[in-house]
């Protein structure tokens, strides 16, 4: 990594991959934009590099878990047709999904 | 009580100022004439017979594109979104209707709330009622553009990160940050789960007590929603300790907004409070430590987007990888992709611990900056934002440059305090559940 200047924080296959991971389809211009500003502001994010908080806990830990009974809320049947029908593919009361491989 | 004008007649007189008034400023995606004339019928056919009703009953209102009206299109102002209609209400479109709100239609965003100029919509930017040649701030531009020219009595927003209160401050009107958890969030599209806040966007200072005050309160569909109570702050200025943070008028800072702000302290201090120089040493670090939470948050909530359930699908080949790549390249737009992607590099191994945790970390430093600070002052007086309205293009083609927008709102997300922006440019922040006195405050800016 110390080869690389700073501002090059992520190279073009680098943003390929996290397009990859974030399940979006990126063109090749898209692929070169991003890649500078992705690039300039994890950059920017290293300012956080500077703060200590090896003492430090975590604010989500502080809030506290909100937990409630698992029990099932009855939906009006009128619903789940609305819930079922804006799905884009569909056959009678089932979502279609098309095959992983 | 007398009657001047029935609800229909007020809430005809609102769809005409829309039909008139909104072609300059494009603040509304969807305006529904027909239901929110039944709903004023409703109230009328009430009060003819002689019912007890409340005093939101008949108000006409718009709500943020991103909060559910059920059978209403939301968009998120996104083209992922664009033909979704709304299955059911969220919680605080609910308690409003139950008390006869009006609802007008629904207003334009940034795309899923990602920006702070409303530039970001998929559809169309909004105008800045005062000067069409800016922006009318944002995420919830629509709203407050829509509250400032009239085209509604109030208006619902949601603030992930100052997307209230800048907008407000922008259009010169009040916008009301609430508590965490004071506002339920159901219904609300998820951006950032532990940032999102619902508020309104008002004329007055009235206005935005009452409508907070209908929309608050525990519910159980948002499991982070917390039962308040209602206070009432008969203080007195000369027992009131503003603290102002010394690091909010060091850089950036425009002069005249430097300027207008220091006017509104020392009109605090003729009333008799005692203004106090503090430090919220972690300033420098709200930006970062918000945007990697912000961003981290983001692409897990919006990775439900896939072209499966609902919204655009689009596909090219017969895999499901294929569906997903296919409908988020081609629904998203370029500032929602650069969070989602953002985001998902904060979270990926390798990057976790020196990114996601870090910021997480650098949030507790941040909350702790603040409690100090509250130890000693009752509220605190900052900017909303560190310039005034910018001109529509300024900042759009650097997106470090929008995001530094956020400067002075952001950290109070990050601490989940309330805050209130007036038509200045001032912030009031206060303790967490003490909304009360900092609208109580608000009110000598009136």
């Amino acid at each position: 990594m110390k080869n690389i200047p700073k501002k090059i924080m992520v190279n073009k296959e680098q943003v390929a991959h996290i397009a990859k991971l974030a399940r979006i389809k990126l063109t090749e211009k898209e692929l070169e934009k991003f890649q500078k500003e992705l690039s300039s502001i994890l950059d920017y994010f290293n300012l956080l590099e500077e703060v200590d908080v090896l003492e430090t806990e975590l604010t989500s830990n502080m809030a506290g878990n909100f937990f409630r009974e698992d029990n099932s809320r009855p939906e009006l049947p009128e619903l789940i047709d609305e819930l079922i029908n804006s799905a884009p593919q569909k056959k009678g009361r089932h979502i279609k999904v098309k095959a992983i491989f | 009580m007398s009657k001047d004008f029935s609800a229909v007649e007020l809430t005809k007189a609102f769809l005409n100022r829309i039909k008139k008034e909104d072609e300059k400023i494009s603040s509304f995606i969807t305006v529904t004439e027909k239901t929110a004339l039944l709903q004023a019928k409703e109230i009328d056919a009430l009060i003819s017979k002689g019912k007890k009703i409340s005093f939101l009953a008949g108000i006409p209102l718009a709500v943020k594109d991103n909060i559910l009206v059920e059978g209403v299109k939301t968009t998120c102002a996104s083209k992922i979104l664009e033909n979704y209609i709304a299955p059911y209400d969220a919680t605080c479109v609910k308690k409003l209707k139950e008390l006869g709100a009006v609802i007008l239609g629904k207003t334009n965003l940034d795309e899923f709330a990602m920006g702070a100029s409303t530039e970001n919509s998929a559809f169309f930017p909004t105008k800045n009622p005062y000067d069409l040649t800016r922006v009318p701030g944002g995420s919830s531009g629509g709203s407050a553009a829509a509250v400032a020219a009239d085209l509604c009595c109030y208006a619902l927003g949601s603030d992930t990160g100052g997307s209230i209160r800048q907008p407000a401050y922008f259009c010169r009107v009040f916008g009301l940050k609430p508590t965490y958890g004071v506002v339920s969030r159901y219904g609300l599209v998820a951006f950032a789960s532990s940032l999102d806040q619902i508020g309104p966007i008002t004329k007055t200072v009235e206005d935005a007590q009452i409508v907070f005050k209908a929309i608050a309160g525990k519910d159980n569909l948002d499991s982070t929603s917390v039962e308040y109570k209602f206070s009432i702050f008969n203080f007195q200025f000369s027992n009131l300790k503003i603290g102002v943070p010394k690091e909010y008028f060091i850089e950036g800072i425009e002069p005249e907004v430097e300027k207008i702000i220091k006017q509104a302290i020392s009109q605090a201090e003729k009333q008799g409070a005692k203004i106090e120089e503090v430090s919220l040493p972690h300033t420098k670090y709200v930006i970062p430590t918000y945007y990697l939470i912000n961003t981290s948050e983001a692409s897990a909530n919006l990775a439900r987007y896939d072209g499966i359930k609902y919204g655009l699908s689009k596909a090219q080949k017969k895999d499901l990888l294929n569906v997903y790549l296919q409908s988020r390249g081609k629904g998203f737009g370029s500032e929602v992709k650069r969070r989602i992607m953002l985001g998902t590099y904060a979270l990926s191994a390798g990057y976790y611990d020196a990114y996601y945790l870090k910021a997480e970390k650098v949030r507790t430093l941040i909350k702790e900056d603040f409690y100090n600070v509250f130890k000693k002052v009752d509220v605190i007086f900052a900017p909303t934002a560190p310039t005034s309205p910018f001109k529509i293009g300024e900042k759009i083609a650097n997106p470090l440059l929008m995001y530094l927008c956020d400067i002075f709102t952001a950290s109070v997300n990050l601490v989940g305090l309330p805050a209130i922006s007036i038509p200045s440019g001032l912030q009031i922040i206060g303790k967490p559940f003490e909304e009360n006195k900092i609208l109580e405050i608000a009110k000598i800016y009136e």
